[in-house]
């Protein structure tokens, strides 16, 4: 089995502060570590790994300064680390994170099953572990609570769908991002950490990607332009709904057509 | 020692003092007052009362000095000896409104705190502000008061020193009423016999503590914590000289075994990170940066690996400590849960715990009882439990007696003390005494003496 485990690095703290000016997340002086819900990817992957036998690959596309997160994902059970680094690629939104991310996946040694954390704590997004799917053309289970079990060619997973809880078997290969109930990761080790101390780390620019279209990746490939970035306000007023998916989505759509959003 | 046991006019004058909302008498005195978190000592008293200034307590002590009327002073109520059992009947005056920060001077880097403050109300306040309050009993509930007058310790002891190691002033009412002020806002202070440090410690028997000033350190910017699986609690151990001869000090060096963890693991319906070893050493480290941090932990990981180790694993973020700390935390409830019990407290050399623990293991063979241990393995007091489970409750008692006698002979053997942080009150009085002899045992009697000749404070506790 060959287990890809997508990871990024993120500010630490809960709190991310922006600077409004620029329109960027204030990263200086911040330290970096790595996103909550990819560890619970992570130790989902090295679990199934020590159950089923195979690999684990982790896969990070930011600076150079990101193979911290990978060497830190040596130390949690991972195989082998790829760091996709190339300034062609800044400045990606979802879409052109997803497309160089699939890009990526797709020049690795064939793979089983693809685990993402459900979001970022910085982007909060949610978006790139479906769009990865969507471009590799695999089906895929976001929020999944639980890994029952991987059979021959399928897993049996649990999703959070929000009212309920979803069983789906789902064919493999294929992509499951993961929330904080899937499992309890292990904490890094340092015997490990002592054994990888010298281990590589694949770099790829967007030269090892050959054969993809370059206007795909990084600001050029990404439709999101951030045109203002601020911290949500606070204490403003708020309302609660409660109801069924289809009520709300209704109370929504009429509630946005009311303030002239749409 | 004769007593006056209290009548209708001695209520109606400390009511008039503290006020008839902050007085209770009778079915009005919750249970909870007749007793402490685990001591078997249970007494109520005859009165409770709730002032909440030095004057009025002056007032109390003024009136219950002239009337011969015990006063035991009383928290939150957390210790584990009975030291605020009001054994004797008579007043209980509880610190509970007595709970303000009055300052916190950050250019002596001290504040001013009453009694009454809650030890994690402190800590929160101060660590918002950058500061830390050093001491770290894991009673969180307690009161700072409460810490003074038992001198706790905590699991940062092994970098930072104990409570009295913070309080440089007290302001403090004596048995006759009398208000003084012991030491101050200085740092240091070389100025007569130290009533200071004398008052701390004293369990309520010499005077009570109405204002304590403390020191406060600048916050380290990073925490990290190790826990370090081991294959038996002997290698555990015996590894924390060795670290301690490297020339680190950690924050805090604990030790558990296995079932204790699973306890807690129950207890709290939380999961535990790694719980497949018999035995772990938890490790904690401050400093200014996670690179600082990370040369000392992979000095230590060596150190452990050498020792035997499985392996040394990393929490270096909040999430990854807090379940750690939470569980360790968690232990001495979790133990109440499952079962009566009672404790030991000893203190001894760090590097006699190894010897001090394979002890408790023997005992546990021959009397056929429960003995759990856990504690502070980097400054050699550990928390020896003696269980009930489902054994007779005279049988347990019978074998609870001789397996404490001879866990004190023990620590004694070795160069220990009696209580490392919990202090004396009333469960280990006959250990003491036994353990300082006459000379100081004498010493001890005649400073009570000078301090509260009626013996009205916190009578038949400590000595």
């Amino acid at each position: 089995m060959h287990f890809v485990v997508c990871i990024k690095q993120v500010p630490e703290g809960t709190e991310v502060e922006i600077d409004e000016e620029k329109g960027v997340l204030k990263r200086e002086g911040v330290e970096s570590k790595l996103n909550v819900y990819d560890a619970y990817a992570l130790e989902a992957a090295v679990a199934l790994k020590e159950q089923y036998g195979g690999t684990v690959t982790v896969i990070s596309m930011g600076p150079p300064q990101a193979m911290a997160v990978i060497r830190e994902a040596y130390t949690l059970g991972a195989d082998d680390g790829y760091l996709l680094s190339d300034r062609a690629f800044a400045g990606a939104d979802t879409l052109a994170t997803s497309y160089t991310l699939a890009e990526a996946i797709r020049r690795l040694p064939p793979v089983d099953l693809i685990l993402c954390g459900m979001q970022t704590t910085d982007g909060d997004t949610a978006q790139v572990g479906p769009g990865i799917a969507e471009l590799l053309n695999l089906p895929h289970a976001s929020y999944v609570t639980k890994i029952h079990e991987l059979g021959g060619d399928s897993i049996i997973v649990d999703t959070d769908m929000g009212d309920g809880i979803e069983t789906l078997r789902i064919k493999l290969p294929c992509l499951l991002t993961c929330t904080k109930e899937v499992n309890e990761p292990r904490l890094p080790s340092y015997r490990l950490k002592r054994a990888t101390r010298d281990k590589e780390i694949t770099v790829w620019d967007s030269k090892a990607l050959s054969g993809a279209n370059v206007a795909y990746f990084g600001l050029s490939g990404s439709p999101t332009q951030v045109e203002r970035i601020f911290p949500p306000p606070r204490g403003r007023d708020k309302e609660m709904w409660q109801g069924s998916v289809e009520e709300l989505g209704r109370r929504f759509h009429d509630k946005l057509k009311e303030l002239k959003f749409v | 020692m004769h007593y006056s046991k209290l009548v209708d006019t001695d209520i109606a004058y400390l009511e008039g003092i503290v006020g008839s909302e902050h007085i209770y008498v009778g079915d009005a005195i919750l249970e909870d007052y007749a007793h402490d978190e685990l001591g078997e000592a249970r007494a109520f008293p005859e009165v409770v009362v709730e002032p909440d200034s030095a004057e009025a307590i002056s007032a109390i002590m003024r009136y219950a000095f002239e009337r011969n009327i015990p006063v035991t002073v009383r928290g939150s109520g957390t210790g584990l000896c009975g030291g605020c059992v009001p054994i004797h009947g008579g007043i209980l005056l509880s610190t509970a409104r007595l709970n303000r920060i009055l300052e916190i001077d950050t250019d002596n880097l001290m504040a001013t705190v009453e009694p009454g403050v809650i030890l994690l109300d402190f800590q929160e306040t101060v660590e918002k502000m950058g500061f830390l309050y050093a001491p770290d009993p894991g009673e969180k509930s307690a009161t700072i008061g409460g810490n003074v007058a038992t001198n706790a310790g905590g699991m940062r002891a092994v970098k930072y020193g104990v409570t009295r190691d913070h309080v440089t002033g007290l302001e403090v009412v004596l048995p006759n009423g009398d208000i003084v002020e012991l030491g101050g806002k200085v740092a240091k202070n070389s100025s007569g016999y130290s009533l200071l440090h004398l008052m701390v410690g004293s369990e309520g028997t010499l005077g009570i503590i109405t204002k304590i000033i403390v020191k406060l350190l600048p916050l380290p910017r990073k925490v990290l914590t190790l826990l370090v699986p081991f294959p038996s609690l002997e290698q555990a151990i015996e590894t924390v000289p060795k670290i301690i001869r490297s020339r680190v000090i950690p924050q805090a060096v604990e030790f558990m075994e296995r079932d204790v963890i699973l306890s807690a693991e129950k207890y709290l319906g939380k999961t535990f990170p790694h719980k497949t070893a018999p035995a772990y050493l938890l490790l904690r480290f401050d400093g200014s940066s996670l690179s600082e941090l990370e040369e000392i932990y992979e000095l230590v990981g060596d150190i452990c690996l050498e020792s035997g180790a499985e392996d040394v694993l990393i929490a270096d973020t909040p999430e990854r400590q807090d379940g750690l700390w939470d569980a360790r935390g968690a232990f001495l409830e979790a133990l109440k849960a499952e079962s009566e019990m009672d404790e030991v407290d000893v203190v001894v050399p760090r590097d006699k715990i190894a010897v001090f623990i394979r002890y408790t293991k023997e005992l546990e063979k021959e009397y056929g009882v429960r003995i759990r241990s856990f504690g502070h393995a980097g400054d050699g007091n550990m928390h020896v439990y003696i269980l009930r489970d489902e054994m007779d409750r005279e049988v347990w008692k019978a074998k609870m007696e001789e397996i404490m006698d001879r866990l004190y002979d023990k620590g004694s053997e070795l160069g220990g003390q009696v209580s490392g942080e919990h202090g004396i009150g009333i469960a280990k009085r006959p250990y003491l005494i036994r353990e300082l002899g006459d000379t100081l045992i004498a010493l001890q009697r005649q400073i009570k003496e000078v301090f509260d000749p009626k013996h009205i404070l916190n009578p038949g506790k400590v000595i």
